[in-house]
């Protein structure tokens, strides 16, 4: 049972090495990612900015940050993961960074394909696990996918970053296959996704060749890791996004003026956003806990997880909303960035099975039984 | 008074490391065995050692170490059957007379006042507070008039914690009214056993009184007692006040240590307590005592031994809309047992008694949270202008003379 004791000490704070990897991701996506850009691609056929993923995967070695360095990676952690993903939610970059760099990167560490592992660290090679975006890591898939002779048939929906993705990991019972989306007996539908920056396909085998990959641990369990540490570093992604609607709003309001004066100098407003500024402070340190849990295999991960998810999810969402509201008319317009947030906002807390799903699992890890109706 | 010299073992010797810490401890428990020794001698003893807030400096009842250290010692102490110095007596000497002090106050202050309070032999309240000042604090009308080497005091102070037990105050009041408010005030350490100094019990809404009037009729402060220079209080007042904050809101340190703990115990307790849409909420309200729990950590790492930021203001307020929230939610998860209070009489409370009251009793004390220490509101506005940078009101208060502002 993990209540009631006191845990560890844990580092909640940002280090300086940290600091400075979030600089040098600010720089690139100030440079490469303003929110008009990310407008016109989410309006283009590209679903991603390859370009940007380029730099931020490649050049800067974002895309294995938390793999050793024998196989390519930065042998940092994924403590600093959860920072670039803070810097991507702060600027919505419509790169498959938390799809390919943390989902698939664990799902192949963990099922040990070593090769597969090497290409992804170089950033060259974007992957994609195959499984619906709202699928919570504690809940067992539904098979929808079948094996007949090395081939695949079937469908998955609503899969999230795997537009772009050169390679597709597919979890079929406790195997794992590896297919190439540009196979014949492959098809990948766009779907007109609430959240453009974070586009959804919907995947089609049909007899689609695969290659069974020789794992050291069976996908379920490979899945069940990969999607809780989705959900463990979308909190992170989360308090960047409401930071920025936080901060853009306050510049907003200081400028804007009405009734002769600054609209951030009536208390109504100050102190709706001192409120969102007590909740995004908690969305850090409990996305930070998180994060550490994950980099460091604490056994209070799952906790961990469910507390960020469900407390993060709902601060970007209050946040974005906020963003929209207090921006008045302009808020509502199709030129002002704020709906991007909101949609990135709202679309983020049905991802993995979003924090109702996530509370109520969570009261099994602290032993909350649930209300049984005879005694109601 | 009390002695006050200075153990040898730590003004002499080599500093004591972080790396130390476990054998000075080790050492310390060889010579001075909590079994056996008074209590107040041993907590005298370990004042004197630096082991009483390791970051404080030596000589303060420190050894200048990381505050992280803290957990060491007193992990160590409390294997050890030490006893402790009962920190919930001793609320505003604690968590605000110390800070204050450390900051503002002269060596020969810090070594008069530290130790006894630290020991909880002497307890402090805090003369802040008046009837037509509170929010507004900078505004109060207690008069300073020096005299000779001392000061006279007069006024009223309001919603005084503590004073019916306090040996001194943090007091602040007016040194000048022909200056704009925040200007003309200067800080003192009252000692309320001063002829003039007159305590009344406050009854408050729990039935009991754990704060009182306190009326200063011509109360003679020695300038000694001053902290801060003449017309600087107000700066001394905000290090309290900040510290007050980080106080209040900074509590629970163990996962479900605070009201939630209570909560989530009486929902294991019984079946019969489980509904549906308590259910909901309990969780809710878990996921967010757990967040303010590592919120409250996160502030402790930043803080370590310097200043309390405005950040505190932060905590303060979600601390106490959470306590609110969750005590109400017992009320409801109890039923019709939660009709039933306990006690109504006009007492004076004993300080830890949130455990041995009844689920009401928290339900009332906890609205004391959003007002003490500064309100609610206060703390948005805090939080929005001084953390956010959003302009503040307009008003015309901090210009004007304090005896020419509209009364
Ligand atoms: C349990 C308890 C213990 C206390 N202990 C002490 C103590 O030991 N020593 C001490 O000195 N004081 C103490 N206090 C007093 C406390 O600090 C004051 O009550 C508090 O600062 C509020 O001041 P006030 O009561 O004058 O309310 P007011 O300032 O009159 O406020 C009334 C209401 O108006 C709101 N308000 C005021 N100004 C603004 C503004 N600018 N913007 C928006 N809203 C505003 C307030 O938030 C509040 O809701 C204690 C209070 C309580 C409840």
């Amino acid at each position: 049972m993990t209540t009631g004791i006191e845990r560890p000490p844990t580092d909640l704070l940002y280090s300086e090495q940290e600091e400075f990897l979030r600089e040098t991701v600010r720089d690139v996506l100030n440079k490469a990612c303003d929110w008009t850009s990310v407008l016109a691609l989410t309006e283009s056929e590209s679903a991603i900015d390859r370009a940007l993923w380029r730099t931020l995967a490649v050049e800067v070695g974002g895309a294995a940050l938390a793999l050793p360095d024998d196989i390519g990676g930065a042998g940092a952690t994924w403590r600093e993961t959860a920072v670039v993903l803070e810097e991507l939610g702060r600027s919505i970059a419509p790169v498959p960074y938390l799809g390919s760099a943390v989902v698939a990167t664990i799902y192949a560490q963990e099922i040990g394909a070593g090769d597969l592992l090497a290409n992804l660290a170089t950033g060259e090679t974007i992957a994609a696990v195959a499984v619906p975006a709202g699928a919570p890591w504690f809940r067992p898939l539904r098979q929808t996918v079948t094996v007949t002779d090395s081939t695949l048939t079937g469908t998955v929906a609503s899969v999230a970053d795997a537009a772009a993705a050169d390679i597709l990991l597919v979890p079929v019972g406790e195997d794992t296959y590896l297919v190439d989306p540009a196979a014949a007996g492959v098809r990948c539908t766009p779907v007109v996704s609430l959240d453009e920056t974070r586009p959804l396909v919907d995947i089609e085998f049909n007899a689609a060749p695969a290659q069974r990959l020789e794992g050291t641990r069976p996908a379920g369990d490979a899945t069940a890791a990969a999607l809780r540490a989705g959900t463990a570093l979308l909190a992170s992604e989360q308090l960047g996004l409401a930071e920025h609607c936080l901060t853009a709003t306050v510049e907003y309001l200081r400028v804007r003026r009405q009734f002769g004066r600054a609209l951030g100098s009536y208390q109504a407003l100050k102190h709706r956003l001192a409120d969102l500024w007590v909740q995004i402070n908690q969305a850090r340190a409990a996305a930070r806990y998180a994060a550490d849990c994950l980099a460091t295999g604490s056994d209070d991960l799952a906790v961990a997880t469910a507390v960020a998810h469900s407390w993060c999810s709902e601060v970007a969402l209050h946040a974005a909303e906020e963003y929209v509201q207090l921006h008045g008319g302009i808020g509502f317009t199709w030129e002002h960035p704020a709906h991007l947030y909101l949609k990135r906002a709202k679309s983020s807390t049905l991802m993995f099975g979003g924090p109702d799903v996530h509370r109520t699992h969570l009261t099994g890890l602290i032993d909350l039984p649930l209300p049984t109706l005879e005694n109601i | 008074m009390t002695d006050t010299t200075t153990d040898a073992a730590v003004s002499a010797g080599d500093p004591v490391t972080e790396d130390g810490l476990p054998t000075y401890v080790a050492d310390f428990l060889n010579t001075h065995d909590p079994a056996t020794m008074p209590r107040i001698d041993f907590l005298r003893a370990r004042f004197d050692a630096g082991l009483a807030w390791v970051h404080y400096p030596i000589g303060c009842g420190g050894l200048g170490l990381d505050a992280a250290a803290q957990s060491i010692v007193d992990a160590a102490l409390e294997a050890a059957g030490a006893p402790d110095n009962a920190p919930h007596r001793n609320v505003i000497g604690l968590g605000m007379a110390a800070p204050t002090l450390l900051a503002h106050g002269t060596p020969e202050q810090q070594r008069q006042w530290l130790r006894p309070l630290w020991t909880g032999e002497e307890i402090w309240c805090q003369l802040f507070s008046e009837p037509a000042a509170g929010s507004d604090l900078a505004s109060l009308g207690t008069k300073a008039v020096p005299d000779g080497t001392d000061w006279v005091v007069n006024g009223q102070k309001v919603w005084t914690s503590l004073a019916h037990e306090a040996s001194w105050a943090l007091l602040i009041a007016r040194t000048d009214p022909t200056v704009p408010k925040h200007r003309g005030l200067t800080y003192f350490v009252c000692d309320m056993r001063s002829p003039g100094v007159d305590v009344r019990a406050l009854r408050q809404l729990t039935g009991e009184a754990e704060f009182n009037e306190v009326f200063l009729d011509n109360v003679r402060v020695p300038d000694d007692n001053r902290l801060g220079e003449v017309g600087a209080g107000w700066k001394v007042t905000q290090s309290t006040l900040m510290n007050e904050r980080v106080a209040i809101g900074a509590g629970a340190a163990p996962r479900e240590g605070g009201p939630i703990g209570f909560l989530a115990d009486l929902w294991r307790q019984d079946e019969t307590y489980r509904t549906i849409g308590s259910f909901d909420k309990l969780v809710q309200l878990w996921v967010e005592a757990e967040t303010m729990r590592l919120t409250t950590e996160r502030l402790r790492q930043q803080a370590v031994a310097g200043t309390p930021g405005p950040e505190g203001s932060g905590s303060k307020l979600a601390y106490s809309l959470l306590a609110q929230r969750v005590s109400s939610l017992e009320l409801d998860i109890l039923g019709e047992q939660g009709l039933r209070f306990d006690d109504w009489s006009f007492r004076r409370p004993n300080l830890d008694d949130e455990h041995n009251r009844p689920a009401g009793y928290r339900f009332l004390r906890t609205k004391g949270n959003s007002i003490e220490g500064g309100t609610s509101e206060i703390m948005r506005n805090i939080i929005s202008e001084r953390i956010l940078g959003l302009p503040s009101e307009s008003r015309t208060d901090t210009t004007t003379p304090w005896n020419e502002l509209p009364r």
